[in-house]
């Protein structure tokens, strides 16, 4: 057994949350600087370059590249030969979050609850998603998640007799449902199999993916690129006010499923893609 | 790409001339909202109550702000997506507010009331919050401070960097734009 204590995982989590939300990731820095040499509109340009000087600034001056700075969503790879000392995980993880938002004057932005809507004023819960897995580490993620594209993702329970050809329309009816409101260009997580709650959650994981890393599968890997090409063909364009550049790529995660399902989850991502990581 | 250098309050006339896919840099006094700013004022124009801001001429930003920073005037402060207030903004544009600046499309209402009653719609780049923030040179809450991010607060702008994405003439850029570049 390898103790850690619950007070290094509030650390870790709260610098986690800041990160994610001063500094764009390389990756995605490198996507949007191609996407912007192939952009033939003009205002698609300006929007791209937009986008990178504000990167610049949230970066240098550590403040948040949006003002929604997100539902913490928490990835935790817990390692089955790891023991949480003075406390309990998820209040620690809590707790991380509660100091993330607080210090680094970050936006709250839960309510309490969904119906009477009060704010928690410190941003927590998050949601926590947890594997226990081989090893004596803990790996955590933390993907703050904003409302504008969140709002725009979507779930289908296809008949499997749809098969691919169900997937690939079902995916572009959803990014084209959702036009300028993801603030595109997005990342397009895509969850295919499993049941109802497996397929939302692989969308999600694959969003933590980096930007535009193809599958190791080769199918799903074509499949990405082709979905790409017909999500970019969309004509939607940064911000959905025309261009060619409306995704920055397309995530495929995919599990077994039942005979008679066929689940695909869209899980839309800004172009910020926001997630960072650590192990302790 | 030429930009227009407008100034609030605006006139009926500068509002006409305005057109789909003009870039626009805003300077003056604005105000922001959301939908729970939005929903508290008609219910005061329900009760036939006066409004915590000025709407004639007026411009109202659909934002909630991060916080400041010490010694910031405003946090990031990015647009949120309009249609959430969609079923408040044609009351407040018949009123003689004469301009929204948010992200995403419009409902074909609030759209009818910018023709009808001389309105403009701007898009703001979702997602560059931070830059956007440099536009803004004052900033106080003005109504609702227990809102938190989404009260009323009066911003001083200067030179704003927008889109004209709906005009007078009922035109919609995203519907416009998306056309042009979409694959035949």
């Amino acid at each position: 057994m390898r103790n850690i204590p619950a007070s290094e995982i509030t650390g870790t989590v709260a610098g986690l949350c800041q990160q994610a939300n001063y500094q764009l990731g390389e990756d995605v820095l490198t996507a949007i600087k191609n996407a912007g040499e192939q952009e033939i509109s003009l205002t698609g340009r300006d929007i791209l370059q937009q986008l990178l000087k504000n990167a610049e600034i949230a970066r240098e001056e550590s403040v948040p590249m949006c003002q929604d700075t997100g539902f913490a969503v928490v990835f935790l790879e817990l390692g089955q030969e790891v023991h949480v000392t003075g406390g309990d995980l998820y209040e620690a993880v809590n707790e991380g979050v509660r100091r993330g938002y607080v210090e680094g004057y970050l936006r709250k932005s839960i309510v309490g609850d969904p119906l009477n809507r009060k704010n928690t004023g410190d941003n927590t819960p998050a949601v926590i998603h947890t594997r226990i897995v081989p090893g004596d580490k803990l790996r955590i993620v933390v993907a703050p998640k904003g409302g504008g594209s969140e709002n725009m993702s979507a779930i289908k329970m296809l008949k499997p007799a749809e098969g691919v050809a169900g997937v690939k329309n079902f995916v572009l009816e959803t990014v084209k449902a959702a036009g300028p409101n993801p603030c595109p260009p997005v990342v397009v997580g895509v969850g295919i199999g499993g049941t109802f709650e497996k397929a939302a959650l692989l969308a999600k994981e694959s969003l933590l993916r980096p930007v535009g890393r193809p599958s190791p599968d080769p199918v799903l890997a074509a499949l990405e690129n082709e979905l790409l090409e017909a999500v970019n063909a969309t004509g939607i364009g940064p911000q959905g006010l025309g261009g060619l550049t409306t995704a920055l790529a397309v995530h495929i995660e995919t599990y077994p499923c039942h005979i008679a399902s066929l689940p695909v989850a869209v899980n839309l991502n800004c172009h910020a893609s926001r997630h960072k990581e650590a192990i302790i | 790409m030429s930009q227009i250098k407008l100034t609030t309050p605006f006139s009926e006339a500068v509002v006409e001339n305005l057109r789909i896919g003009q870039r626009v840099l805003l300077s003056g006094t604005i105000y922001t909202g959301r939908d729970a700013a939005h929903k508290k004022m008609v219910e005061l124009l329900d009760q036939g109550k006066e409004l915590p801001i000025p709407l004639v001429g007026q411009v109202i930003y659909y934002v909630g702000p991060s916080p400041a920073k010490p010694g910031r005037v405003i946090g990031s402060a990015g647009p949120t997506t309009s249609g959430r207030m969609d079923p408040y903004a044609p009351r407040l544009i018949a009123l003689g507010l004469k301009g929204m600046i948010g992200k995403g499309k419009r409902s074909p209402e609030v759209i009818k009331a910018m023709k009808q009653y001389k309105a403009v719609y701007f898009a703001a780049v979702g997602g560059a919050a931070a830059l956007i923030s440099r536009s803004i040179k004052a900033c106080r809450v003005v109504a609702y401070p227990e809102l938190g991010p989404e009260a009323v607060h009066e911003l001083v702008v200067e030179d704003f960097p927008l889109i004209v994405v709906n005009d007078v003439l009922g035109g919609d850029l995203y519907e416009e734009g998306t056309k042009i570049y979409a694959a035949r």
